[in-house]
């Protein structure tokens, strides 16, 4: 019992088609992934919001007219 | 060669090498740069030159003895056998010269020499800023000329003990280069100690921030270029069943691992995006954004998925990579806080701890299948795949570089003084850089004064 189903090399590779582990589980591995892609864009943009709050809360016309200077 | 065809494909294969080489040297480049870029300006020459020398050091002793090793170590000696015959690849041996009866014996030799750097460089990055050269150098030599390349005998070779007695898969080396230089960095820094300033009183860690930020992720893309290399280096680029002379029947030619198992460029082309993909988008997040653990994270996904990405399904790679890269980032926060270790890049997590994880995953992904074409090997499985960790991670990593750091620092050997710590590495050039300018301005003042 393998996790491609592979026990052996003694084949001839022409018979020999997909060699990843799980075979069967590709839609449940894309469903996941797509679930993956938007959460990190979830994730992100709450970091991201967070972040600008943080800055905003910390505006002060000094220090941005230091940050303009910098350019 | 005996044929056209034979012919055709050795020279093919030994041009496929040459280039997988060519690629490799930007590893080097890469991280020469993030390392000078991690530095403060005061210790940036030392820096790039404390890497720079690894090269001429570890590739004559690979010469002298490194590639020897590889072949004659495949038994232990002393586990499965004694040792083997590697004449063929002594330093005296006449194909390890011109030869126009090997073509492949060099350019093979100068792809495992070029991990063999990438080890060493590895180790070199988190020992920044405080270490002697000398005695980094000796560490270079030994992580890249022996303990490396033992474990590759025993780990990553189609007749290594390891493969036939446990059934270890590390296709792309997560353990075989990752964790045993990640290992042999954190058994230089148990005893090398924190830089100076790195701890507060009450041992909260301080950051010691690069002070190029845009060096340090441009040397880690320039790292990604050269990792295609390392992919395509540890592939066998084409070769027919009878070649292979193991178990596989039909007349099908097929590119293989280094266990001579087959696989495709297609499958690790899929797989090295993936997972740097995957690494990326998770270390992103868990970091907040850090430029600096976002680029590393993304080495760390490759480095998580590379026992198995000669097999996996691309968004198992993903994952894989995913995961990796999380427990890595955690990891070297949790170790810094806890047993103070100051690891100026984080290599021990990014190679260390995705290299030792990215093994064990692959015990239970690839569970049951082969771990070669040959008869009588164990199959792939999770205790052989722990223990193989173990073996690169602490073994051959951890423990050796422990000891001879031991055995440097207590003679004064290991660390650089305090003072010269503080007064940066640099001082000496420096100086002379000073005394130059000050000459050329005083001549220059010199003649325009006769102008006047």
């Amino acid at each position: 019992m393998s996790t491609n189903g592979m026990e052996s090399w003694a084949v001839d590779l022409k018979d020999v088609g997909a060699i990843y582990p799980f075979q069967g589980t590709e839609v449940i591995l894309v469903i996941a992934g797509l679930v993956f892609w938007i959460g990190w864009h979830v994730l992100q943009a709450k970091v991201e919001a967070k972040e600008l709050a943080d800055a905003e809360r910390d505006f002060n016309v000094e220090h941005s007219g230091n940050s303009i200077d910098r350019y | 060669m005996g044929n056209n065809l034979d012919a055709l494909t050795t020279v093919f294969t030994e041009f496929y090498y040459f280039v997988t080489v060519v690629f490799m040297f930007l590893i080097h480049v890469g991280f020469c740069m993030y390392e000078v870029g991690a530095s403060r300006r005061r210790n940036h020459m030392h820096t790039l030159m404390k890497n720079t020398m690894l090269i001429p050091l570890v590739t004559i002793t690979f010469f002298f003895f490194g590639w020897w090793i590889y072949w004659a170590f495949v038994n232990g000696p002393g586990i499965t056998g004694g040792l083997a015959d590697g004449s063929a690849n002594a330093p005296w041996s006449p194909t390890m010269a011109t030869h126009l009866g090997d073509r492949i014996t060099g350019v093979f030799w100068a792809a495992f020499l070029l991990f063999s750097w990438t080890a060493a460089s590895i180790v070199s990055g988190s020992v920044i800023e405080r270490i002697r050269s000398s005695a980094f150098w000796i560490h270079a030599v030994l992580i890249g000329s022996v303990f490396w390349i033992i474990d590759a005998a025993w780990g990553w070779s189609a007749n290594g003990w390891m493969v036939k007695v446990l059934g270890y898969h590390d296709a792309y080396a997560s353990g075989v280069i990752h964790a045993i230089a990640g290992g042999y960095a954190l058994g230089v820094l148990v005893v090398l100690g924190p830089r100076l300033g790195k701890f507060a009183a009450d041992g909260t860690p301080r950051d010691i921030p690069p002070h190029n930020p845009w060096l340090v992720t441009i040397g880690l893309f320039m790292i990604y270029t050269g990792f295609w290399g390392f992919y395509a280096a540890c592939n066998v680029p084409a070769i027919s069943p009878e070649a292979i002379g193991g178990m596989i029947t039909g007349e099908t030619w097929t590119a293989t691992n280094i266990y001579l198992a087959p696989t495709t460029l297609g499958a690790i082309t899929f797989n090295f995006l993936m997972s740097l993909s995957g690494g990326l988008m998770v270390a992103y997040v868990v970091s907040k954004g850090d430029a600096f653990w976002t680029y590393s994270g993304g080495l760390a996904g490759i480095i998580t998925a590379s026992a198995g990405n000669d097999l996996y399904h691309p968004i198992q790679a993903m994952f894989i990579g995913g995961v990796g890269t999380f427990c890595a980032y955690k990891l070297h926060h949790y170790v810094e806080r806890r047993f103070k270790i100051d690891d100026a890049v984080g290599a021990v997590a990014v190679h260390g701890y995705a290299g030792f994880i990215g093994v064990v995953i692959a015990g239970f992904m690839l569970w049951g299948q082969p771990s070669s074409p040959y008869e009588g090997y164990a199959a792939i499985n999770p205790l052989g795949q722990f223990i193989g960790a173990i073996i690169m991670f602490g073994v051959l990593g951890f423990l050796p570089a422990f000891i001879v750091s031991k055995l440097l620092a207590s003679r004064g050997m290991l660390r650089i003084p305090e003072k010269a710590e503080l007064e940066g590495l640099d001082h000496h050039s420096e100086l002379a850089y000073q005394a130059a300018v000050d000459d050329v301005r005083a001549a220059e003042r010199a003649i325009a004064e006769r102008h006047t």
